[in-house]
């Protein structure tokens, strides 16, 4: 499958969706993505991955640039998921210390704006 | 001999039908089912380190995957073509794979190089339990395998 992206802003928080596969071919798009709502001054995202089928060090790498990217403006990357395979790469490369992960998108955005 | 032999030209889309072929020959190998994600993932790396070098170094050269039934174990091999350089010590993976040649290591450099050099085998080696990687004036081999069920 290949992938698919939206994104939405609820509370102020900009949110994006991802569905399919990122990996060396498709993490391009996500990372022209991340790209651009930073561009766009969005610094507090949080990336939806509950129907992410695959994710590679690739697409790690595109997450952590995003992560980069915001924390220069002070802002966050946070992650949704509940997949063990998704999640399990996280632990494997010890990023669920460097990413605030959580089971919802709603609970995602209730511990933002707890940060705030 | 291998059971299946694939080589591919080394552009980013094909990597997904590498690692949707390794899947499929390591089901019919008799990989258990809840290892085949690992198998997935660590195959899909592999390829697309050798993908990152061949395309630095030599894109007409096509990326060659081998995979063996050897009755307890599915293995899998995934080798480049890339020139090797001993100026890029490599410290990342390797399961018992200890005192092998420096590699030449793909950083992401499109992530502003947030990903080091060698985090794709550091994966492989969090995946499969027997990992060796290799380095010859060839290029470079990465090795895999995975228990598999012994058929009557």
């Amino acid at each position: 499958m290949d992938l698919k992206l939206g994104h939405y802003n609820k509370d102020g928080i900009e949110v994006v969706d991802v569905e399919g596969e990122i990996d060396v071919y498709t993490a391009p798009r996500l990372r022209e993505l991340l790209i651009d709502l930073v561009n766009k001054n969005n610094y507090q995202l949080v990336v939806n991955m509950e129907k992410v089928e695959f994710l590679d060090s690739t697409g790690l790498g595109v997450l952590v640039g995003g992560l980069k990217r915001v924390r220069a403006h002070d802002g966050s990357l946070d992650l949704v998921c509940t997949q063990e395979r998704i999640l399990k790469i996280f632990r494997i490369t010890g990023l669920t210390k460097v990413f605030g992960i959580h089971e919802t998108v709603d609970l995602a955005i209730a511990a933002k704006k707890l940060e705030k | 001999m291998a059971t299946v032999e694939v080589t591919f030209t080394p552009l980013p889309a094909h990597v997904r039908t590498a690692r949707l072929v390794a899947t499929a020959v390591a089901r019919r190998s008799g990989v258990d089912e809840a290892l085949l994600d690992e198998v997935r993932l660590a195959v899909g790396e592999a390829c697309s380190r050798a993908v990152e070098a061949h395309r630095r170094h030599c894109p007409a050269e096509p990326v060659r995957i081998e995979m063996t039934d050897q009755g307890e174990r599915f293995v899998v091999v995934v080798s480049d073509h890339a020139p090797t350089a001993s100026s890029a010590p490599f410290g990342g993976a390797s399961g018992n794979g200890a005192g092998h040649a420096p590699l030449v290591e793909v950083a992401h450099e499109e992530d502003d190089g947030v990903i080091p050099a060698g985090f794709g085998l550091a994966v492989i080696s969090g995946l499969a339990d027997d990992v060796h990687v290799s380095s010859t004036s060839y290029g470079v081999s990465v090795r895999m395998s995975w228990p598999s069920a012994v058929r009557a």
